[in-house]
């Protein structure tokens, strides 16, 4: 193995981001096939990942929309009436 | 990006480009009542980026509102350069940070939410013996909420780096933009703040695995 362990960790999030050059690319997945520490980095840092984007994870309150809604609601009349000048 | 299986299928749905730049004409133009149909798909976007700042649902619901209606009133000074949520976005960080920066002063806390941390610790746990943690897990109730925890925990400017990208799933300039860093400071902030996620949801992943012994062996370090 070439690479470090140390070095693979910097590089793991570029990893998970697609965005590392071939060669690295390359050696990276080289090492994460012979290394078991820094394969158990990136699985559970992709697991974490997964669990952040999941909807299920972030809700929003019990009538948030209705609320927003019927806030903006006033503001929109309150502009239209202001803007329509004193009947 | 990392959503994966039916259950965390978007709910939002974006309107096309189009479609969007056609109502923001149209509510300019007067038909103000369109707003509401315009901002629908970013509601949880905009109520999210800014609980996660905030950490406070009650004062992240006004935020939110108080975003939403900022945008109704600044539409005019959208250019389109951007695109709609990325201004929508934009707004909502700065209100968040606004709030802060009131409660920090309040608070006398000493974050200096420009300065890099260079003295925190962003190397990932090491799991010995790590097997693919089975999806029950993942799908834990508790497991989530270790992990909003656990968000809580960040520093602020690696927080809204993380949720930016990985919670709202904005792309890297957008992120950037959004935040008003750069594409740089993006990667090195949303790397780190993974990282320090990893190390604290690690043990975490672990303990909630099925007792088998050495399935997830020791951390060290
Ligand atoms: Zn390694």
């Amino acid at each position: 193995m070439t690479l470090e362990c140390k070095h693979v960790w910097e590089h793991i999030s570029e990893y998970l981001d697609r965005q590392l050059d071939p060669k690295l690319l390359m050696d990276i997945e080289r090492h994460l096939e012979n290394c078991e520490v820094c394969s158990a980095i990136l699985d559970s840092t992709r697991n974490i990942l997964v669990l952040t984007a999941d909807e299920r994870t972030y809700e929003l309150p019990l009538g948030y929309s209705e609320r927003l809604h019927a806030r903006l609601e006033k503001v929109i009349r309150e502009q239209e009436q202001s803007e329509n000048g004193p009947a | 990006m990392y959503r994966k299986e039916k259950g965390a299928l978007p709910t939002r749905m974006p309107a096309t480009v189009e479609r969007e730049k056609e109502l923001i004409a149209r509510i300019i133009a007067g038909e103000t009542n369109l707003f509401h149909e315009l901002i629908r798909p970013y509601e949880r976007m905009v109520y999210l980026s800014i609980l996660t700042m905030l950490r406070n649902d009650q004062e992240a619901e006004d935020a939110a509102q108080e975003v939403m209606i900022s945008a109704f009133r600044h539409l005019k000074g959208f250019r389109g350069e951007a695109k709609f949520s990325t201004w929508l976005v934009t707004i909502a960080v700065n209100e968040a940070r606004r709030r802060l920066r009131k409660a920090k002063t309040a608070q006398m806390e000493s974050l200096d939410e420009t300065k890099e941390d260079r003295e925190g610790d962003f190397t990932p746990a090491v799991l010995t013996d790590w097997r693919e943690i089975p999806s029950v897990v993942l799908e834990k109730k508790e497991m989530r909420q270790k992990l909003r925890d656990a968000v809580e925990q960040l520093p602020p400017i690696y927080r809204e780096v993380l949720v930016l990208r990985d919670l709202e799933e904005l792309n890297q300039q957008e992120t950037a933009s959004a935040l008003g860093i750069n594409v740089t400071l993006v990667k090195v902030r949303l790397h780190r703040a993974r990282m320090m996620l990893q190390k604290m949801l690690a043990p975490y992943l672990r303990a909630t695995a099925p007792a088998r012994k050495g399935f997830f062996g020791r951390m060290f370090q």
